[in-house]
């Protein structure tokens, strides 16, 4: 366990060095005046000139080589500062704290949401593979994993906001804001776990374990409660893990479709605007939220199977 | 446990919406692709403007003559370089503070030493002449001084709202106060009881950027906004059949230009470009892509009145004329149809941006109408700043923009930064027309109407005659307002989203 926990902490430290390596460097790379660019997201372009362009540059210092800049974010970075947006010029690790909280929020309820309605519906097209749950699942979970999840964010903003009328469909002021977005990201997250929850129980109940509790004469719920849920959660929470990604890169659109100013957002306004210390504090605290949440699984799973715990 | 979890994933999903929509009330939603960059007026100011929190100097009516606003009446020297404001009496800022000469001579000082028009104006010294005026002193005679003083980076803060040259809160005089702000996304107001002007009869409002186009126009059409600013035509056509929501649309001076770099060996020829006007069907694009009839005809709309010219001869479309005049520039087909001269091909790039998402459409456009003239143009759609740094360092051929001449309410303010000498970042490149500069110059100091009107028209015939710069397309401004909200307008400046003139029905 120890171990574990020291490997996942090295692990957070490659991906900071990485992160900050990787975001510098594309930054960098991007073309365009680093000056001009920054003017331009911080007066907007109608206003963005010259004058404007060499004022930015004076200010932040902008002739100091790439280098130079990058070695500074890294001690800077040691010392646990972020820096300031080029942006706004407010600290960078405030403006994370805001949108970080948001999207937390965004991911918990979508993570939920997506467990309420892709495990138990795999688990149930699983006891009866082939049958008329499985297939149709098999369809939808198709159609919804191959649409773009904005496409599915505007339909259920056309359904349930225009035609049902029942949910707003953009802002954040009040807690219906956030079930259409946690909604779309929920979908396309249940779209393959209950694939995954479906398969992990058709093997399951084709295991020797599960024929001979069968036989023993336990009933259906008695056997599957039993010998069933614990084994099949193990697949199930494992590929959460792996869901976390498609989270991460689902969260930069869906923020962007309903207007919710989580970190996503910020990551995207950040790039357009050359913003190098935003883009790297948002990359780094999304890089090690995926490290802290691959982590969490790894404990659960531990906690799940016992045979983890002997090794 | 299993049932129970199913039971209660359905009840989440059909229970959970009730609080929805319990929001509307009293409050006034305003949806804008604006993202509040922060508190500083060279960056959100105008957000701050048009929520109607901050006041600034002088104000502007729709045909963009000047108004009193902070200062109730003005008068200038014989010379013309000395303006006397007289302030409105007894008016307080949101903290309670006096509107003093002092505090504006201080708020312009700030604004004057940032980038921005008003760095740009030839004063010499804004400063307090007694309690109730503030006297601007200028280098030479600047009629345009009123209108920068009418611009959003011009606003008047009180004194608690600096920390040195920074701002560090909004404080306002205006008929709004700021309640919460969360930047970049939203912004709360209230009325403010003691505003010196007419009260307002909307009690509260809030400020809601949203990016995307297709989000605004559902929020307006599913009701949880009730002004939304800024349609795309898409959106525009299908809103214009429901009935839940009511269209206002103004022409307003912003203009798709075609940027010309006048020194390419290409381009320096005036028949050069010309042929690309000429090769540009004006009309077909606007309709196609704008979905309103907007072809420019020349720089600027008609809503401009005083800088439209009626009697101009418009720019045409005639791609058999294009071709020949291109032919008289020696410029032959090649095999591939595009035109070749000593070795040459007619290549050029075209540099644009998406954060309008219609440029990247009409620079598609336009490539295509340009190689039916044999000239082959690549499009570069990159960040907007491209435009003015390749400007700067002589690399850029063309370039599609939308310019907004009326940053302030006179146009004249941005024609000197835009096609002075040296040419500008958004307007001409290695240009230069020496009777369109005097014009110019001249502008500058003409209070006289009737030669104003006179000066005016030689400078725009210059530019239509010369073609630094080849207008396209007017834009029209398109604001989405629920039905039940009365009295809202659209500001063909862009000042104010008109939340002093809405009211809810009693």
């Amino acid at each position: 366990m120890i171990k574990a926990i020291l490997s996942r902490l090295l692990q957070a430290v490659l991906v900071a060095l990485l992160v900050g390596l990787l975001t510098f460097a594309m930054a960098w790379l991007l073309p365009g005046d680093v000056a001009y660019r920054i003017a331009a997201g911080r007066y907007g372009y109608d206003l963005v000139d010259t004058a404007a362009a060499a004022k930015v540059a004076a200010e932040l210092n902008l002739d100091q080589s790439a280098l130079t800049g990058l070695g500074w974010w890294f001690f800077d970075l040691i010392r646990l500062d972020l820096g300031a947006s080029l942006i706004t010029g407010a600290p960078v690790i405030e403006a994370i704290g805001r949108h970080l909280g948001h999207t937390l929020k965004l991911s918990i309820a979508a993570i939920l949401l997506s467990l309420l309605i892709g495990p138990p519906l795999g688990i149930l097209a699983g006891l009866h593979p082939g049958g008329w749950l499985d297939r149709s699942l098999m369809l939808v979970s198709t159609a919804l994993r191959a649409l773009p999840q904005f496409v599915v964010g505007l339909g259920l903003i056309i359904i349930f906001g225009l035609t049902l009328k029942l949910l707003p469909t953009a802002g954040h002021d009040h807690g219906s804001h956030l079930i259409l977005p946690a909604l779309t990201l929920a979908l396309s997250l249940a779209a393959v776990s209950n694939r995954v929850a479906r398969d992990a129980m058709v093997a399951v109940s084709r295991a020797p374990y599960y024929a001979f509790g069968r036989t023993k004469g336990l009933s259906e719920w008695q056997v599957f409660s039993r010998h069933g849920l614990r084994n099949v959660a193990v697949p199930i929470v494992t590929y959460l893990g792996i869901q976390f990604v498609s989270l991460v890169e689902g969260v930069v659109v869906v923020e962007t479709l309903f207007a919710w100013p989580g970190i996503g957002h910020a990551l995207v306004h950040a790039i357009f605007g050359r913003d190098v210390p935003m883009i790297q504090g948002a990359a780094l605290v999304m890089g090690l939220m995926f490290v802290a949440l691959n982590a969490l699984v790894d404990t659960l799973c531990h906690l799940i199977d016992p045979r983890r715990r002997a090794a | 446990m299993l049932n129970k979890l199913i039971a209660v994933s359905v009840a989440l999903l059909l229970l959970g919406p009730f609080p929805a929509h319990a929001a509307g009330g009293d409050v006034v939603d305003i949806v804008a692709p604006f993202e509040i960059t922060g508190l500083d007026p060279a960056k959100s100011g105008d957000i701050f403007q048009r929520m109607g929190i901050v006041e600034t100097l002088v104000g502007a009516d729709k045909d963009g003559n000047p108004l009193p606003a902070l200062a109730k009446a003005w008068t200038v020297s014989e010379d013309g370089r000395t303006w006397r404001f007289a302030l409105q009496p007894d008016v307080k800022f949101h903290d309670g503070s006096r509107l003093t000469a002092d505090a504006v001579a201080k708020a312009l000082e700030i604004a004057r030493g940032k980038p921005g028009l008003l760095s740009k104006a030839p004063i010499e010294a804004i400063a307090a002449d007694g309690p109730d005026a503030v006297v601007v002193a200028l280098a030479k005679p600047f009629v345009p001084l009123l209108a920068f003083l009418a611009e959003s980076r011009a606003q008047i803060l009180a004194p608690a709202a600096y920390e040195g040259l920074n701002v560090k809160a909004i404080i306002g005089s205006g008929p709004f106060k700021l309640t919460t702000l969360e930047a970049p996304q939203s912004l709360s107001v209230e009325r403010y009881g003691d505003y010196w002007g007419a009260r307002p009869e909307i009690q509260k409002a809030r400020y809601l950027s949203v990016g995307r186009a297709e989000t605004r126009a559902l929020m307006a059409e599913s009701g949880d906004a009730d002004y939304v600013f800024n349609l795309d035509p898409a959106s525009r056509t299908r809103l214009a059949k429901n009935d839940a929501v009511n269209l206002l649309s103004v022409s307003i001076p912003r203009s798709v230009l075609l940027k010309v770099n006048a020194g390419h060996e290409f381009l320096k020829d005036v028949r050069a470009r010309e042929a690309l006007s000429l090769a540009i069907d004006r009309e077909g694009l606007a309709v196609a892509i704008l979905r309103y009839p907007a072809a420019a005809t020349q720089l600027f709309p008609p809503s401009l009145a005083i800088w439209h010219d009626r009697n101009l001869a418009p720019l045409s479309y005639d791609v058999d004329q294009a071709k020949a005049k291109l032919a008289e520039l020696g410029w032959t087909p090649g095999a591939d149809g595009i035109l070749e001269r000593d070795g040459k091909r007619f290549a050029l790039t075209l540099t644009t941006y998406p954060d309008r998402p219609e440029l990247p459409l009409i620079a598609a456009v336009l490539q295509d109408m340009l190689k039916e003239a044999g000239i082959d143009l690549t499009i570069n759609s990159t960040n907007s700043s491209e435009i003015p740094a390749k400007h700067q360092d002589g690399s850029l051929e063309l370039a599609l923009m939308a310019r907004n001449f009326a940053l302030v309410p006179d146009p004249i303010g941005t024609m000197l930064t835009d096609y002075g000498p040296q040419g500008g970042d958004w307007g001409a490149m290695n240009w230069s027309n020496p009777e369109f500069e005097r014009a110019l110059d001249d502008l500058t100091r003409t209070a006289d109407p009737a030669a104003g009107e006179a000066l005016r028209r030689k400078a725009v015939e210059a530019v239509q005659a010369d073609l630094p710069v080849i207008p396209i397309a007017w834009y029209q401004q398109t604001v989405a307002v629920s039905p039940k909200l009365e009295g809202a307008t659209i500001d063909p400046f862009e000042r104010s989203f008109g939340l002093e003139t809405m009211r809810w029905p009693k």
